[in-house]
């Protein structure tokens, strides 16, 4: 199988990489770019843990080919903080002890940045049909949607 | 020096909620998971699994898989040790299937290859002959005396009699006289009750990084509860010396007990020892629910007696649980656990174990109580509606307290059920207004807790700051706990002490987190560690001054003297003590070795409010409220979220989740999107009440809270349902279509 050259950018830096034609977007991000945030949860796009945006829309990683992020900017949770300085979600979940075993937690960060860039004053309900598509199996997601309520208001500034 | 004092009650640290040390890595990605670790050389692992629910295997050819290029080793069962019996045995029997496999997923072969790709064209040429066996999968058809029989050999004496080879033991508990207590009964009611296996449903699949060398000595990644178990395991698979094992857990991805086995560890242990490159191994989700320990499913005959004023005069249950190809132990907990949280004059419960055509089951938090208090409480509930009483005022009649005869043998010492009933009692959610096709429902919950072998060792760094070293996976904060502990014990600030969870071999012996142990036993062997830190700190500070060592106490984080006659001296704080250690007689550090008892047991209620669509079955969880005694709450946020997490997930037992096994013995859905976990839409808030009865096995009075909370759920909701709709339901899970049915069956 002749492998494909791909260009891209991952959070704000270029990137470019050789990959399978039916290799995951996941896959190389993990295996061959060492960016091991997003995990596999399932494989099938049912668990959300792989979550990442490509030109700022929410995918599942695991669904999408590399081949097809040609020229597209990809944010993963590597690109959520800016240096020292956390987004008010990190620091949010936190303060609001959100997480548990933590393996959801990079995919949910993503999938909840995603929500408020689109929606920046969201209902409650609202943020439980958006994370819906990330599964956690430890808090009963309680914590986390105290969390990402409190967040969008200080983004909000309220 | 007065250190080993009454429960400690005036706190500085405990009951604050300061951030987990491990949260930095975890919001940003930076957290190593059992799949995130590589190694240079490394090898890709995939296990060729069986189709078929039962089947001879005649014979496997390798020849073609073994010449594709990049193809390093192949190993089957002949390539595990010969080992006749034990734990071991049936976990490596489990893992590879020997001359039969035994469930759909069973694993026949493993390769190692230099990537997956190459992996997977391997598996698909491996020729495996197999002559296809009759298969069992459900409890009824598996005990029948003409049933196929599972795997041979594992009939206990104690198992009863009358059944094919696959009813393997019964354990039983109670004391008193059944038909007496019966005779005083106004109301008996009788019925058996069902609940479908269902599995912990922890996001990160399992995942391992092995090297073994030629020479024996090997290194193992892996996410697991217990890397010591997981040590033992492989090494009596393997036949090597534990010493020559060294076994790291990652950060772990849940668990909820079915982290607590080997399902892959051995195999690519093997497979590196093979092919001398270390092997990475990673489930994919299929396999993980095909081929990892999922919990028991049940069926429960229960009979309740009660007067007409609501005491209980007598109960008896019959427990029959399945858990798959190889026998377990979940039987003789469930048996224990069913009617712990009442106290009866007469009670019996026997606990029965089948064998059936499915995967060896595993520990899912408290194994074996959720369905057994399912059934006694939903059998309670029901008695309650037929005499009109008020369900929780029934629960306080018959409560359990300090000095019950418990079920199961001991006496209770203080426990909280009381204040627990009591405090739902009086909470707002229990006469909050109800609409049409709602109802509430409530249930108690109950969980042993356990204490176990336990190493800390806690070192004074000579700039004062402290470091902890532990060697239990930290599954839901508990790193912060021990550090808020340590902190509170030497009287230092949280943010001084740091908490590691160490590898076998760099700290003793620790028994698996299971069990909700971890804030108990190891909270109490830190505690211990510090407080033998403190003796050698008094003894530097004694020495500084020249004083008598036993002049000098330890208070709020100084070395003082002990009073006037001590003399006079400015104190000493642990950072300067600490600054001086190296002149004083070396560094200074504390260390604790115990096999802890007095793990405090655990109850909690459940308040849940629901609507049922009677044009769909669908039940909506409107409201939900736990009750739960922590003893003491370290750290509140973990408390309250092992309650709410818990809660959840009983949620999902007692309204989707389920392992559907078809007639032909294969499982249909093994994924996520088939077998639904709740997620966040389908949820209200869970609101949660800490209650705090002291536990007074432990210096602070902590009780293990992780399992208790799953418990409750199921009878909670399925009462509330069978309010809601004038049915009463016995089967879990409550699927739209089965409350539908039992709807449309009533109307006639």
């Amino acid at each position: 199988m002749k492998k494909l050259h791909i260009n891209t950018s991952i959070n704000g830096n270029s990137a470019e990489f050789l990959c399978d034609p039916d290799a995951t977007l996941l896959s190389v991000l993990r295996d061959q770019l060492n960016l091991t945030g997003a995990k596999e949860g399932c494989g099938s796009g049912d668990c959300g843990a792989c979550s990442v945006t490509v030109n700022g829309r929410l995918v599942a990683s695991c669904l999408v080919l590399a081949a097809e992020v040609e020229g597209a900017e990809i944010t993963t949770i590597e690109g959520m903080a800016e240096g020292e300085v956390l987004h008010p979600l990190q620091k949010k979940f936190l303060e609001h002890a959100a997480l548990q075993c933590g393996v959801c937690t990079p995919g949910i960060l993503v999938a909840a940045k995603a929500l408020l860039e689109k929606n920046p004053d969201p209902s409650e309900t609202e943020v439980r049909f958006w994370l819906a598509g990330n599964l956690c199996r430890c808090t009963g997601y309680d914590k986390i949607i105290n969390a990402v309520m409190d967040a969008a208001a200080e983004m909000r500034g309220a | 020096m007065a250190l080993d004092h009454d429960t400690k009650r005036d706190f500085k640290i405990i009951g604050t909620r300061p951030l987990r040390p491990d949260g930095i890595d975890k919001v940003t990605g930076r957290a190593q998971y059992g799949a995130d670790q590589s190694a240079a050389g490394m090898l890709v692992a995939k296990m060729l699994r069986s189709p078929h629910a039962h089947a001879k295997i005649l014979s496997i050819d390798t020849k073609a898989a073994e010449a594709l290029s990049g193809v390093k080793a192949i190993i089957t069962a002949a390539d595990f040790g010969d080992m006749r019996k034990g734990e071991a045995m049936n976990v490596r029997d489990h893992i590879m299937a020997r001359d039969r496999a035994l469930y759909d997923g069973h694993g026949v072969a493993a390769v190692a290859a230099i990537n997956e790709a190459t992996a997977k064209a391997a598996l698909a040429l491996i020729k495996v002959e197999y002559e296809i066996l009759p298969h069992v999968t459900e409890i009824a058809d598996a005990m029948r005396p003409d049933a196929p029989v599972v795997n041979a050999g594992f009939v206990q004496e104690n198992a009863p009699k009358g059944y094919s080879e696959n009813v393997v033991s019964a354990h039983e508990f109670g004391h008193g006289d059944l038909a007496a207590g019966f005779a005083k009964a106004d109301k008996i009611i009788s019925r058996t009750l069902k609940t479908a296996a269902t599995h912990q449903g922890y996001i990160e699949p399992h995942a391992c990084l092995a090297s073994m060398g030629p020479d024996g000595r090997g290194e193992l990644w892996c996410c697991t509860q217990g890397q010591f178990y997981i040590r033992t395991l492989c090494a009596e698979i393997l036949g090597i010396e534990e010493s020559q094992l060294r076994v790291t857990a990652s950060e772990i991805g849940g668990g909820f007990g079915g982290k607590t086995t080997a399902f892959i560890e051995p195999v690519a242990l093997v497979l590196s020892r093979k092919a001398g490159h270390p092997v990475k191994m990673v489930m994919d989700r299929e396999e993980v629910f095909k081929a990892s320990g999922p919990t028991v499913s049940s069926e429960i005959d229960v009979k309740i007696g009660m007067t007409k004023d609501g005491r209980i005069t007598a109960g008896q249950a019959e427990l029959r649980y399945q858990g798959g190809a190889f026998p377990n132990m979940t039987n003789w907990l469930g048996a224990q656990c069913a009617f712990a949280a009442y106290d009866l004059e007469a009670v019996n419960a026997i606990g029965i174990n089948i064998l059936t055509n499915r995967p060896k089951q595993a520990a899912y938090r408290a194994p074996g109580a959720p369905m057994a208090i399912y059934a006694i409480e939903a059998v309670v509930d029901e008695l309650c509606e037929e005499l009109d009483l008020d369900p929780l005022d029934v629960r306080l009649k018959n409560a359990a307290r300090k000095g019950t005869k418990s079920s199961y043998g001991p006496t209770f010492d203080e426990i909280g059920l009381v204040a627990t009933l009591e405090a739902a009692k009086i909470h707002p959610h229990y006469a909050a207004p109800l609409g049409p096709n709602q109802a509430r429902g409530l249930s108690c919950g109950f969980w042993f807790n356990f204490g176990g072998n336990t190493s800390v060792s806690l070192g004074i760094n000579f700039d004062g700051t402290v470091g902890i070293t532990e060697g239990n996976p930290d599954i839901g904060g508990s790193r912060a706990s021990i550090s808020m502990m340590a902190a509170e014990e030497l009287g230092i600030p949280y943010d001084k002490v740091r908490t590691i969870v160490a590898d076998t071999n760099s700290i003793g012996h620790n028994d698996v987190t299971d069990g909700s142990r971890v804030t108990f036993a190891v909270g109490l062997a830190t505690i211990k560690a510090a407080r033998a830190a403190i003796k050698e700190m008094c003894k530097r500070a004694a020495k500084m001054w020249g004083i008598d060592e036993d002049a000098v106490i330890w208070e709020d984080g100084y070395a003082k003297p002990a009073g006037q006659n001590a003399g006079e001296f400015e104190p000493l704080s642990l950072a300067k003590i600490a600054r001086k250690s190296a002149n004083t007689g070396g560094p200074i550090a504390g260390h604790h070795e115990v096999n802890a008892d007095g793990a405090g047991v655990s109850f909690g209620v459940h308040l849940v409010d629901v609507e049922v669509d009677p044009e769909t079955g669908f039940t909506k969880v409107l409201r939900y409220t736990v009750f739960q005694d922590a003893g003491k709450a370290i750290h509140p946020d973990y408390v309250e979220g092992q309650m709410q997490g818990g809660a959840v997930q009983g949620i999902g037992w007692a309204l989707n989740e389920e392992y559907i096994y078809g007639a032909d013995g294969k499982l249909q859905n093994a994924g996520f999107l088939d077998y639904r976990i709740p997620v966040a839409s389908d949820l209200p808030k869970i609101d949660t009440v800490i209650l705090e009865i002291p536990n007074p096995g432990h210096p602070y009075g902590v009780r293990g809270v992780g399992e208790t909370s799953i418990v409750p759920p199921l009878a909670a909701i399925s009462n509330a349902v069978s309010r809601a709709i004038g049915v009463r339901m016995d089967q879990l899970p409550m699927s739209p279509p089965r409350v539908l049915k039992a709807i449309k069956g009533a109307k006639g």
